[in-house]
């Protein structure tokens, strides 16, 4: 029986009896008396039994070894080491490593940090060094998609390599991936990351065998493999038609929203008493004219840059004619000033308190000119040039922090294609203290929760029903904070009161659940061939307060324009009991577990309990505890030892 | 590619490209509009009408040009397509942002 066919078993029998106990769980088990704990537990449930589904689609159509095409000779690429304050020596270790690639290419090191020992260390090296220009000075620069975004502007390969700055690549990284491209409408080839200075414990849970394996192999057999940051190959040609394509939408929303708005703040002044100045009336009519002129043209095929063009001359010549009549207008307010101050401020000398006067000179509501600066400002805001950001180009996608999944998204979205090439061909750092392990993954989860929010992969155009489906799953897995606080709440409940979510924990409940239990366990150990995947299930559940932050911080952010506020960890490693602070819902719900635990056994010798609830509840508990326990070694870990080869 | 440069009078500069408008000739071209630009040129008009190839890294020199004629003051405006550019222009929307003028004479002769 080839192993795609065993795979495909698993997957239907698990389907079939997950869905076989859900929907028994929802119709026929809910205890309604206790719906408050009832309903939200058959929730949780049916959120698990979903990620299980998505989990099958992903690994249902198997991806063999991969092939290696020899690449043709003479293609031009460059390798990008992106850096922003790591050790210079740690950067130039991976820079001379990217020398080493066997493939004639260019090493780059983009530096965030623009530090001079860098860039002096690249130079005594030989490898090129880029950092931001000017023109990112007071704009946002956002973070590494700007980093890259950057030096796409400088350099010019048609592919390029992207290696974080401790990912240290083998010399064949180019030989086997470039072949690929051959394919015309390949845009990415994302291979694994893996750490070298992770033991086999792994008690950060830092590799990831099942994403880094059966997941991005079955999402590549689906064509939706997605970007992670590093150890990639782009072709640039991909990544600039994105930009352009970005750009032009942009363009096209922003001068939409600034005509709009340029309407209003027309109709507020015109409604102010200044609007009596003639002047002034000549100048908003003339503005409210253009803008409406502007609106139709574009309206009727004309394109952005001439209706835009025209629309500054205009606003131009305006402005002009207004500022020759400055004095007038000068006057004009200096008159209304006075007035407000006859009524309000007897000892304020206008001419003599300067300071006073030329704030409510320039305070919009008051003068003329102010208004006319408000529109003005707008509509250059309108302009082609995206002047609120440093470079019109964006090819990385700067909506998210983790600009990798947005960006391949996006490529599928135009239809380019992905591969995942399932060799290590770059050995990485993975982080070594629990704390930035805990940042780095709380922001892996702000990131994808910001793509899912402001680009839902459901309803983006372009996207194949699986390709919709797999970004999907990624993101539905970063909701589990939700039932990880319900799976602790309902034995709580069970232990100390004594009330059941379920109708009754009969024979009938095992015959439903058990075997769905199981047939799930054995489709995880079919899928990922026996690695084990058991420090990726205790994570899944001991992080929870990050998964519960990571989706609040980005609703906060992406409907409330908060800043996403990342967990201040300092750089260096954390001694004694301030590590233990970091683990502190972890350590409450623990302890709450354990004491309703010790309370149900007390029930249950008391005769108030019921032996087959309790035992079940107990199981559950020790269970949960079972996957925080690795908190504790987590939370003591010092850095690994380097393992003797 | 190469860019040959002339003078139209009223501060309109025509470039003239000849050949392939790609990533390797986008920054050539990024110059070029700086040039004309730094010269007191800031109205620009790129003919594209011996331009057999373009790619997105073309069409990025070209918004790039945009942004800095327009921050200039002026304005960079594209003439003569030939067929192979005007699809990547309709292919990218990029027809929708700029109007592409028959020749580089008229393309500022409003």
């Amino acid at each position: 029986m080839s192993r795609n066919l065993l795979v495909r078993m698993c997957v239907v029998v698990t389907l079939a009896l997950g869905l076989n106990y859900i929907l028994w769980r929802w119709f026929f088990s809910l205890n309604w008396h206790a719906w408050w704990i009832a309903v939200p537990l058959v929730c949780a449930e049916t959120y698990n039994f979903i990620d299980v589904f998505f989990f099958g689609f992903t690994v249902w159509r198997a991806d063999g070894k991969p092939v290696i095409h020899v690449p043709a000779d003479g293609l031009t690429v460059d390798v990008f080491i992106t850096t922003f304050n790591e050790p210079i020596d740690l950067v130039i270790a991976t820079a001379m490593a990217a020398q080493k690639i066997r493939y004639p290419h260019k090493t780059w090191i983009l530096d965030d940090g623009a530090r001079d020992e860098m860039r002096h260390a690249a130079e005594s090296i030989g490898v090129g060094y880029v950092k931001r220009g000017p023109n990112w000075e007071n704009r946002p620069l956002h973070a590494k998609a700007g980093n890259l975004n950057n030096a796409l502007m400088s350099t010019s390969g048609e592919f390029m390599l992207i290696l974080d700055a401790d990912q240290v690549p083998y010399p064949e990284i180019l030989d086997h991936t470039l072949g690929y491209f051959e394919d015309p409408k390949i845009a990415l080839v994302q291979t694994p990351q893996w750490f070298g200075n992770v033991s086999t414990y792994d008690p950060l849970g830092s590799q990831a065998p099942l994403f880094y394996g059966p997941i991005q192999q079955g999402k590549n057999a689906w064509n939706a493999a997605f970007f992670c940051g590093s150890n990639a190959v782009l072709r640039r040609e991909a990544l600039m038609q994105l930009g352009i394509s970005q750009y032009v939408k942009e363009i096209e929303i922003a001068v939409r929203q600034a005509l709009r708005s340029a309407d209003r703040i027309l109709a507020r002044t015109q409604r102010s008493s200044i609007s009596d100045i003639p002047e002034v009336q000549y100048s908003l009519k003339n503005v409210g004219q253009a803008i409406a002129e502007t609106r139709l043209a574009i309206g009727s095929g004309a394109t952005i840059a001439d209706a835009t063009y025209a629309l500054q001359r205009r606003i131009t010549e305006v402005s002009k004619r207004l500022v020759k009549s400055h004095l007038q207008v000068m006057a004009d307010d200096l008159e209304i000033i006075g007035q407000i101050h006859s009524q309000t401020d007897e000892d304020w000398d206008v001419i003599l308190d300067v300071e006073k006067t030329t704030d409510l000179l320039s305070s919009r509501d008051l003068t003329p000119l102010g208004a006319l600066e408000a529109v003005s400002q707008l509509l250059r805001s309108l302009d082609v040039d995206r002047s609120d950001e440093a470079q019109p180009l964006m090819p990385l996608a700067t909506v998210s922090v983790t600009e990798d999944m947005a960006t391949s998204m996006r490529l599928h979205a135009m239809g380019w294609k992905s591969l995942y090439h399932h060799e290590t061909l770059a050995i990485g750092l993975a982080p070594d203290d629990l704390s930035s392990m805990l940042k780095q993954r709380l922001r892996w989860a702000q990131g994808t929760m910001q793509v899912m929010l402001r680009e839902n992969p459901l309803v983006q155009k372009g996207l194949s029903i699986a390709q919709k489906l797999l970004y999907f799953a990624t993101m539905w897995s970063y909701l589990s904070g939700f039932a990880a606080i319900v799976y602790f709440v309902a034995p709580v409940v069970y232990l100390c009161f004594g009330i059941l979510p379920v109708k009754s924990i009969s024979a009938t409940y095992f015959y439903h659940f058990i075997p769905f239990m199981i047939a799930n366990q054995l489709l995880f150990f079919v899928v990922s061939k026996g690695i084990s995947t058991w420090r990726g299930q205790q994570y899944s559940l001991a992080l929870f307060p990050i998964w519960l932050k990571a989706v609040t911080s980005a609703v906060a952010n992406v409907y409330f324009d908060r800043p996403l506020g990342f967990v201040v960890t300092p750089k260096t490693r954390q001694a004694g009991n301030r590590q233990w602070r970091l683990i502190k819902y972890q350590i409450v719900v623990s302890v709450i577990l354990l004491i309703a635990a010790v309370i149900g056994i007390t029930r249950l010798a008391q005769g108030l309990g019921e032996p087959i609830g309790t035992g079940v509840n107990v199981a559950w508990v020790l269970w949960d505890l079972a996957l925080m326990g690795i908190l504790l070694r987590a939370v003591r870990f010092r850095g690994v030892q380097p393992e003797g080869k | 590619m190469d860019i040959h440069s002339k003078l139209l009078g009223g501060g309109v500069a025509v470039l003239k490209l000849e050949g392939k408008l790609n990533m390797v000739s986008a920054p050539h071209l990024r110059q070029e509009v700086h040039s004309a630009v730094a010269a007191g040129n800031s109205k620009v008009v790129i003919d594209l009408s011996a331009v057999d190839f373009i790619d997105s890294s073309g069409l990025g020199a070209l918004i790039n040009g945009l942004k800095s004629t327009r921050q200039a003051g002026g304005d960079l405006r594209i003439a003569g397509p030939t067929e192979q550019v005007r699809l990547v222009l309709e292919l990218t929307n990029m027809d929708r942002v700029l109007n592409a003028y028959e020749t580089a004479e008229t393309a500022f002769s409003e």
